[in-house]
């Protein structure tokens, strides 16, 4: 193993996926001559030239679908939105025909594509700016959704995401792109598979469940609960759609209690669908109802201080632990 | 173009019994125009429609039992019951589809001639869409990008005069469409729809451009459709007499009569109608009797199934 960024994880995936498969290329604002808005494609140009990186016009909802056309005639193209907050003008080529053209031909169309970029707030960058789009495209039926949090997985996850012959939703975040983590060593490929949870940190007291930036409060929040005697054990779902309930039910099943930390608004998304799903699975195991910890109801206002309390605080993870465990 | 006209004849008549559901947009009127582009295309070709897209598959090959089976909402046809009369598939003969979102299709059309450009192949590209397609952001940035990067796609603008049910005087400042061609840096054409053999050879002079390297065309068609936009619509909009005067242009008239000239017998092309009707009614017969769609298709086409790398 060694020690990686989260960008570093993500450019090694596209790099490696690119000399493996000639039909494979990126395409996006800025992503070759300018060398990526958030320098993830760095260096790509350079290795594989202009037909293969190709730097499009602001355009999403035209480069979007050209990336679905492409696909659906046998290319693997990976189109960068500079964030996801920029999907939206590109949503009916999302949903409309990438997540549609496979039934609506009987199978006979395929739309293997990737749709990356970073998601969720970054810093004081407002409201237009800060979406977390899990919820939009998980509702989706025809699209994969993947939100990795740690280098390892963001590696391992895109990888697979580029060789699945589906369209993938890949969710990153400006936030994590400098955070550095075990990545396996050069030549040991990893393809993390997509559609599974993975155990973060085990515990016997309380499951929590959480993804992307909330993932780093969560587990700096479980070294103080566990200080004051409570074991926490986290799960990262890794992929939104399909959900891979099995292991938190499991979880919930042995500590009886869950809550459920996620950067995305409150109202419905895979915050609420996992507890849905848990409710109905491990019912007759929990002893309290379970917790969310969600984004505030909010649109994100710009000032710090009030940023600060809209995203999940370690503050609230704790509160929200110590009230499912009825301790104070 | 028999075969188009007699085809959605039977689906009204069918639609009209309750045989067939949801939205039936038909291409009366407009058969020259499909049939044409068959005749320009070759087979390695890829070919978008938008929701008025049955007399472009048939045009393209695809046997009417299986559109008209689709229609039905049947197993056997072309898209197994999931697309109904606006997502007709049939990809190996090229046919990338029906699409139901106004100028939604034309990026895709943009991304299979991206696709032919990036693995240097000689397969052209054409897309459909109507003149209500002009003013949304879609056409905009289809146009925009096949046009900066030469794509070798055929735009071809079927302009019957109303989106749904407004005309384009009411939609559009300008009349001549095809000048946009310009803003988007590639060449555009405008003429009229009913001769099958003038739209040809319009149409060749396109494909070719494409396939040569030359780039994007836009073309305009003036056209007309004889029906309602929809079965729902009784084309209030529009007089009598303008719908009898455009029928004076009927492009199977037009045929009828040019091969009459070049001394084809009349009772020759009586018996092509006879065998069309033929082939329609076996299709309507077919689709009648076809197995229903099929729930376990449903539940496993939702995703493609991923093969392990």
């Amino acid at each position: 193993m060694r020690e990686l960024r989260y960008r570093e994880a993500l450019r090694e995936a596209m790099f490696e996926e690119m000399k493996r498969d000639e039909t494979v290329f990126l395409m996006g604002e800025e992503v070759g001559h300018y060398q990526g808005a958030y320098k993830v494609s760095e260096g790509l140009l350079d290795e594989f030239g202009e037909r293969r990186v190709i730097d499009t016009p602001i355009a999403e909802a035209g480069f979007a679908g050209v990336g679905i056309g492409a696909a659906m005639v046998g290319l693997r193209p990976i189109i960068e939105f500079m964030t996801w907050n920029f999907s939206f003008v590109a949503f009916d080529q999302i949903i409309s025909n990438a997540a549609k053209v496979h039934q609506m031909s009987a199978g006979a169309v395929k739309v293997p594509i990737v749709f990356r970029g970073p998601n969720g707030a970054a810093k004081q960058v407002a409201s237009q700016h800060s979406h977390s789009v899990a919820p939009f495209y998980t509702h989706i039926p025809g699209l994969l959704v993947i939100q990795p949090s740690t280098p390892r997985d963001a590696k391992g996850l895109l990888k697979s995401a580029i060789r699945s012959d589906n369209p993938v939703v890949f969710l990153e975040g400006e936030t994590l792109y400098g955070v550095k983590g075990e990545v396996p060593d050069e030549g040991e490929e990893e393809l993390v598979p997509i559609g599974k949870s993975r155990v973060a940190r085990p515990g016997a007291d309380c499951t929590i469940v959480t993804w992307g930036r909330p993932y780093y409060t969560v587990l700096a929040a479980t070294e103080k609960l566990a200080s004051e005697g409570i074991d926490c054990e986290v799960i990262d779902p890794r992929t939104l759609r399909p959900l891979d309930v099995e292991p938190m039910v499991a979880s919930v099943k042995k500590t009886n209690r869950c809550v459920v930390v996620h950067e995305h608004w409150p109202y419905g998304g895979p915050g609420a669908e996992i507890v849905d799903r848990i409710q109905r699975e491990a019912f007759d195991y929990l002893d309290a109802p379970l917790e969310r910890v969600a984004g505030l109801d909010v649109p994100m206002p710009y000032a710090l201080n009030l940023e600060d309390k809209v995203l999940p605080t370690e503050e609230r993870v704790i509160d929200a632990v110590k009230r499912v465990s009825y301790a104070s | 173009m028999m075969t188009i006209r007699r085809f959605e004849e039977e689906a009204a008549r069918n639609y009209a019994k309750g045989k067939i559901g949801g939205f039936l947009h038909l291409y009366i009127g407009q058969e020259a125009i499909a049939v044409a582009a068959a005749e320009v295309l070759e087979e390695r070709d890829y070919v978008l429609q938008t929701y008025r897209d049955h007399g472009t598959a048939l045009a393209l090959g695809m046997p009417p039992e299986a559109a008209m089976a689709e229609l039905f909402g049947k197993d056997s046809g072309c898209s197994r019951g999931f697309g109904g009369s606006m997502h007709f598939f049939d990809v190996d003969r090229g046919f990338y589809g029906g699409w139901a979102i106004v100028g939604g299709h034309m990026a895709l059309a943009a991304g299979t001639a991206f696709k032919s450009k990036y693995q240097g192949e000689d397969r052209v590209t054409m897309c459909f869409f109507g003149e209500g397609s002009i003013n949304i952001g879609g056409f905009h940035e289809a146009m925009s990008l096949a046009g900066l990067w030469k794509l070798p796609v055929v735009f071809v603008c079927e302009n019957n005069q109303y989106a749904m049910g407004t005309p384009l005087e009411r939609t559009s400042p300008i009349k001549d469409l095809s000048i946009k061609a310009k803003g988007y840096g590639m060449v555009g054409d405008r003429f009229e729809g009913h001769d099958v053999d003038v739209v040809q050879s319009h149409m060749r002079e396109a494909v070719d451009r494409a396939r040569s390297g030359g780039g994007p065309t836009f073309i305009e068609i003036q056209t007309y459709r004889f029906r309602g936009h929809s079965m729902s619509d009784p084309a209030k909009y529009r007089s009598r007499t303008e719908l009898e005067q455009r029928k004076q242009q009927d492009p199977i008239a037009v045929v009828r009569e040019r091969l009459a000239g070049l001394g084809v017998a009349e009772n020759a092309l009586d018996d092509i109608d006879l065998e069309v009707d033929e082939q329609i009614e076996a299709a309507v017969r077919f689709a009648d009797e076809a197995e229903p769609a099929r729930e376990d298709v449903m539940m496993s086409t939702v995703l493609a199934p991923e093969v392990e790398a």
